[in-house]
């Protein structure tokens, strides 16, 4: 399903050479969660900007599902981005739409008709635990409910694969284990999900998939793993 | 296509709707971008009516000696209407000349029983040529001057009021370029203020820009209400400016027709109203349309 082929990242700033990534391989499969560890600077958000084609490789291959990401020509990254659903830590849900509105709009651009849309939206509200706050605007919602819009949002299309990029770091512990369980949830339909957080206590509970990146390098990848870094 | 479409055409309605206040500050500076434009319509028409007036009154005649046959006052007549830079030849012959004299002093007693009294009539036939361009009235008197026919005329208006004609031709002419230089730099600072204006209002969204390339928007999707938002700020400021446009000119026009009687601006603007409007908002909308693409263009490579 995802295949990095020894990829590296290197940043040039004020002359000086950064790997954000440095020659990282691996492989993931459809339906598995995994966790991608590591401290701040590891090369967490990097991984994910390259899947969505927002950063290209300075070396290496990028495999998702037949599409080599790497050589995607900007016109067509809108489609692949419709493939992944992505989660952030800062939610980026469109402050001037409404909830309804923020998930509505994967549905949207995606040209789907809108009897299916108003069928949809309201379900995925519903399963997120908001079917009573969607015609909420995001400044009027908590931590915890903006980071379930932005799960809804993701999931509407049904991707192959949700890729969370530390959904978790703005959020109380009681909000930050919702959206855990929320994302096994998903993983247990069928959605393949890559969780990014350099939470060891989350890490620890899950007992599932873990790739510790650390420096930029992929220094331990493990079935049930869990969090070895200091 | 037609989903797509109508949902653009959402989106644009929404943002609009939704950013009023900042709706309002790029509406108010494109209203007044398309109060220049139209003042600019208004100033021209203003201009070229005065100038059209100016130019009404200079004449030069040519005053034919009093025994002239009639038949070769019109054969020179012939001659000065193939001049290439004349444009109305008018020929008043002794009697018609004669006519009008009458009829200007009619209320003079002195002067009606003076030409009573007067056995032949004392006014000699001439012909007042009007030319093409102010400029060129030196020319057809260089001509007049210069031919064999000079003899039978007695006088030529032109050279007595040289000066006079001379000058209002450069004030014509200063006029029409000043019109012009004035039409292109004020048009050009409606366009760049309205371009900076929709292109900050873009600005404060460019977060939002990317957070729907992220979930993967296509272009169209994301200029498109931009877009439509361009063209509602176009619709709202050429109605606005054509309101505001209506009001001066109904209070301006009779102070306008002091100046120049023959002006009645309102009877234009009346006349010209949907043609005006029509002006007002082709260019709110292309203003509208043109800079939003241009905004938008830097925020979409990322």
């Amino acid at each position: 399903m995802i295949h990095f082929v020894n990829v590296s990242k290197i940043y040039n700033t004020n002359g000086s050479n950064t790997a954000a990534l440095d020659s990282v391989d691996f492989k993931i499969d459809a339906k598995e969660f995994v966790v991608l560890v590591g401290k701040s600077g590891a090369g967490k958000s990097t991984f994910v900007k390259m899947l969505i084609g927002e950063e290209r490789p300075t070396r290496g291959r990028i495999i998702f599902g037949n599409i080599e990401v790497n050589r995607l020509p900007p016109r067509e990254l809108p489609a692949l981005r419709r493939e992944i659903g992505v989660i952030f830590q800062d939610f980026r849900l469109l402050p001037k739409k409404t909830a309804y509105e923020n998930v509505a709009f994967a549905m949207e651009v995606e040209g789907r008709p809108q009897k299916e849309i108003d069928e949809v939206v309201p379900q995925v509200l519903d399963m997120v635990g908001l079917a009573d706050r969607a015609q909420n605007f995001p400044h009027e919602l908590s931590g915890g409910e903006k980071q379930r819009v932005a799960i809804a949002r993701a999931m509407i299309n049904h991707p192959a694969v949700i890729v969370a990029d530390e959904p978790t770091g703005n959020l109380d512990p009681f909000n930050t284990w919702e959206i855990v369980k929320l994302l096994l949830k998903i993983n247990e339909l069928g959605t393949t999900i890559v969780l990014a957080t350099h939470s060891k206590e989350i890490v620890n509970t899950l007992g599932k998939r873990v790739i510790t990146l650390d420096n930029g390098r992929l220094v331990k990848d493990e079935a049930k793993g869990r969090y070895i870094l200091a | 296509m037609i989903t797509s479409l109508s949902r653009i055409i959402k989106f644009g309605w929404q943002n609009f709707w939704r950013n009023k206040w900042l709706a309002a500050a790029t509406i108010i500076i494109m209203v007044m971008s398309l109060l220049v434009f139209e003042s600019l319509i208004l100033f021209s028409v203003v201009t070229k009516t005065a100038i059209d007036i100016l130019k009404e009154k200079i004449d030069i005649s040519v005053y034919f000696k009093p025994a002239t046959p009639e038949q070769e006052i019109l054969n020179i007549k012939k001659i000065i209407e193939n001049f290439e830079e004349v444009e109305i030849v008018e020929y008043i012959s002794k009697e018609r000349a004669l006519a009008v004299f009458k009829e200007k002093h009619q209320d003079d007693p002195t002067i009606k029983q003076a030409i009573e009294e007067l056995e032949e009539n004392p006014l000699s036939a001439l012909i007042n040529i009007k030319a093409k361009d102010p400029q060129q009235y030196s020319v057809i008197a260089d001509k007049l001057d210069n031919n064999e026919w000079r003899p039978l005329i007695q006088k030529v208006t032109y050279r007595q009021n040289q000066v006079v004609i001379d000058r209002l031709g450069k004030i014509i002419d200063l006029g029409n370029k000043a019109g012009l230089i004035i039409t292109i730099v004020l048009a050009l600072v409606a366009i760049v203020v309205t371009f900076n204006t929709v292109g900050l209002a873009i600005y404060s969204n460019r977060d939002e820009i990317g957070i729907m390339r992220l979930v993967g928007a296509p272009n169209a999707f994301i200029t498109g209400p931009y877009m439509v938002e361009g063209i509602i700020y176009g619709i709202i400021g050429a109605v606005v400016s054509m309101l505001i446009i209506w009001g001066v000119v109904a209070w301006g026009a009779p102070y306008l027709r002091f100046f120049l009687s023959e002006l009645d601006l309102t009877a234009y603007f009346q006349k010209n109203f949907w043609a005006l409007f029509g002006y007002q908002l082709l260019f709110g909308i292309l203003l509208g349309v043109i800079s939003s693409n241009f905004a938008i263009r830097k925020y979409l490579s990322i």
